[in-house]
């Protein structure tokens, strides 16, 4: 495929906002998870909250809007430059010449479970929670695009935990089309009940921080985040890293579990290995899925060690970020990112003893060193798997 | 932009009126159809059946209309399936149990509430291994979905099989997405024309935003409040093998889309 540039990004999680916060949590090796001190299940976990989302306010046009999920996009929207980058955008292309495509898993349910709480006398939504284009999943991309004043196509890509990687397909794909000139791509992804008590239902949640890769680890912990990124042709950021490659691919397997010898997986990463022309030697690090279950982190170690050289290094960094659902691809889209621009690579975090099946690749601490290929893995339920490879610019 | 060519190979549809394309075509001519009770899925394994919420049975069932008009390998075939509001019924049954017993909440309810449950069970039951994605858009699904299909479609050069079904809502959230009553349809787009096309299907964009075509009167009852309807138009065009109409794609963004006999 064409390269384009990913002109600007920015990252909220638990690491903090904006992407100083991430990337110097990252070299220092510091997890944002803490004990579970959301919602009405305390006990559940950990997870990775992000500070300072109760107290945003929404501008006044913006208010109906309000919940959680949209909270955690507007305070996610105003890192980085990130509004002005996407204004300058629209400035030179035109609104209906930037498009947007936006990957969630919980969109604002968190705000159809207050209103379940809250049922009127008759059993209605309460009056304040009347709202709509709020109970509805593509709610983000609905609050971003007024957010941003965005005229172009816009998308709710919701592929549970692979959706904020496939956005980068859908918009590589709009733009070789000519249908639009930039998009803004990202995810958001909030905490509420539906997710913790679904995972719980699932046993899939570890009662401490997660531990990927490690032998003894036990399930997964719970986060929440906000990024976005600007894709535009090479001619307008020629000095911006780049989006080389992507690959999408399903397990046909099953709806909760990956295929244990990781079909799809691998299927997604020949894929963007082809569309960027490189070979999995040439990729210096991969960003995992390594969600810390038992499955997914015992298919996705034997891929690694299958498919490349002791050279290429791996790691998961959801010890660091908990594992953010339908935000990760983009989360760590924006890690890859950050891996190329300053030279390094994070480290493991949350693993003291590693699983054996675990090869030379894997980095269980920060190493300072250059990156120019870096390749992010994204894997949801239902079998959906997504792999983006990103790229220095020469 | 130029238009964005491509050819219709398959097409289902389903509502409790419209068993499939066939039954569509007769409508329109007057006829009267016979009475739906639910999707069958046919394609689904019958353990998978019985399990497979609504919303799965509703997208597996217009998907493997289309797939069987085409003649495809399921196997290698992209798919997009596309929803406003997901399965409303499950969302009304989860956040029920949070409020009363949330740690009784069902794993396999919990599995079954992501949007991309119908993409699962399709590509499980069809051994596809091709991209699936799960979208929506609001009142703009169908056409925001047509945009990305065709888009996939050209972009990669590769058949795509494009799905938007939406269920009949209950329970308090009913008031909220207003869809009363199950639609679903499925359009098997491809790049190039083949012995099995059925016609040309053009897209435009237009910025000027105007209200978008109405359905036929004969399909007027259908059309209302369920987003994926906004299909039945551009079905009355390939039921006619020819016309145009003006879909919705996102907030003042329409798409023009233009039917006529494959060349």
């Amino acid at each position: 495929m064409t390269p384009l540039a990913v002109s600007a990004s920015t990252v909220s999680s638990a690491l903090g906002c904006g992407l100083a916060a991430q990337r110097d949590a990252l070299r220092e090796g510091r997890s944002g998870l803490r004990r579970n001190d959301f919602g009405s299940a305390p006990w559940l976990g950990w997870v990775g909250r992000v500070d300072g989302v109760e107290a945003v306010t929404l501008p006044p046009a913006l208010v109906d809007w309000d919940c959680r999920n949209n909270r955690l996009a507007w305070l996610g929207l105003q890192q980085d430059g990130f509004v002005d980058r996407v204004q300058a955008a629209r400035e030179r292309y035109g609104a209906h010449r930037v498009a947007l495509l936006l990957g969630t898993s919980t969109a604002s349910i968190g705000a159809t479970e207050e209103a379940y709480c809250r049922l009127d006398a008759d059993g209605r939504f309460p009056v304040d929670l009347r709202r709509p284009a709020l109970h509805a999943p593509d709610s983000l991309s609905a609050f971003a695009r007024a957010a941003l004043a965005l005229e172009g196509p816009s998308l709710t890509l919701s592929t549970a935990c692979s959706s904020s990687a496939k956005v980068f397909a859908s918009a590589t794909r709009m733009l070789a089309l000519g249908l639009a000139d930039a998009v803004v791509v990202g995810g958001v992804d909030s905490l509420c009940d539906n997710v913790l008590f679904g995972f719980n239902a699932l046993e899939l949640i570890s009662p401490a921080a997660c531990r990927p890769f490690d032998a003894a680890r036990d399930g997964i912990s719970i986060g929440e985040a906000a990024g976005f990124a600007l894709l535009e042709r090479i001619d307008a950021a020629p000095h911006a890293p780049r989006l080389l490659g992507y690959g999408e691919a399903s397990d046909a397997w099953h709806m909760s579990s990956p295929h244990p010898d990781g079909h799809g997986a691998e299927l997604a990463l020949e894929a963007a290995l082809a569309r960027g022309g490189l070979r999995a030697s040439q990729v210096d690090y991969v960003n995992l899925h390594g969600t810390a279950s038992r499955a997914n982190d015992a298919m996705e170690a034997a891929l690694v060690a299958r498919r490349f050289p002791a050279g290429t290094r791996a790691s998961s960094t959801k010890g660091c970020t908990g594992h953010t659902l339908g935000a990760a691809g983009i989360v760590e889209a924006t890690i890859a990112l950050q891996a190329i621009e300053h030279g390094f690579v994070p480290g493991n975090v949350g693993a003291t003893t590693p699983d054996p099946a675990c090869g030379a690749q894997f980095a269980w601490t920060c190493e300072e060193r250059p990156v120019d290929v870096a390749l992010s893995n994204s894997f949801g339920f239902g079998g959906n798997n997504a792999c983006l490879v990103f790229g220095r610019a020469p | 932009m130029t238009a964005l060519c491509l050819y219709v190979e398959g097409i289902g549809v389903w509502s409790p009126h419209l068993g499939d394309f066939a039954a569509l075509r007769a409508m329109l001519a007057g006829q009267a159809t016979a009475k739906n009770d639910a999707p069958v899925a046919a394609l689904l394994p019958a353990n998978e059946r019985r399990r497979a919420p609504e919303s799965v049975r509703l997208a597996v069932e217009v998907a493997g209309q289309a797939l069987a008009m085409s003649g495809r390998d399921p196997t290698t075939l992209a798919c997009v399936f596309a929803s406003a509001h997901g399965d409303q019924s499950i969302t009304d049954a989860i956040c029920s149990t949070l409020v009363e017993a949330p740690t009784q909440l069902s794993p396999t309810r919990f599995h079954h509430s992501v949007h991309n449950a119908p993409a699962g069970y399709w590509t499980i039951a069809t051994g596809c291994r091709a991209p699936s994605s799960a979208t929506c858009a609001g009142s703009h699904t169908f056409g925001a979905a047509l945009l990305e299909a065709a888009t996939q479609a050209l972009a990669e050069q590769r058949p795509v099989l494009l799905v938007c079904s939406d269920i009949a809502g209950r329970g308090p959230l009913l008031e909220m997405t207003g869809c009363d009553r199950a639609f679903g349809c499925a359009l098997l787009l491809t790049p190039e024309a083949g012995v099995n096309t059925l016609a040309q299907l053009r897209l435009q964009i237009a910025n000027e935003h105007a209200a978008p075509t109405p359905a036929p009167v004969a399909l007027a009852g259908d059309a209302v409040g369920n987003p994926a309807t906004a299909a039945l138009p551009l079905l009355a065009s390939l039921v006619a093998g020819a016309g145009a109409c003006r879909i919705g794609c996102a907030t003042e963004m329409d798409l023009l889309t233009t039917v006529e006999a494959a060349a």
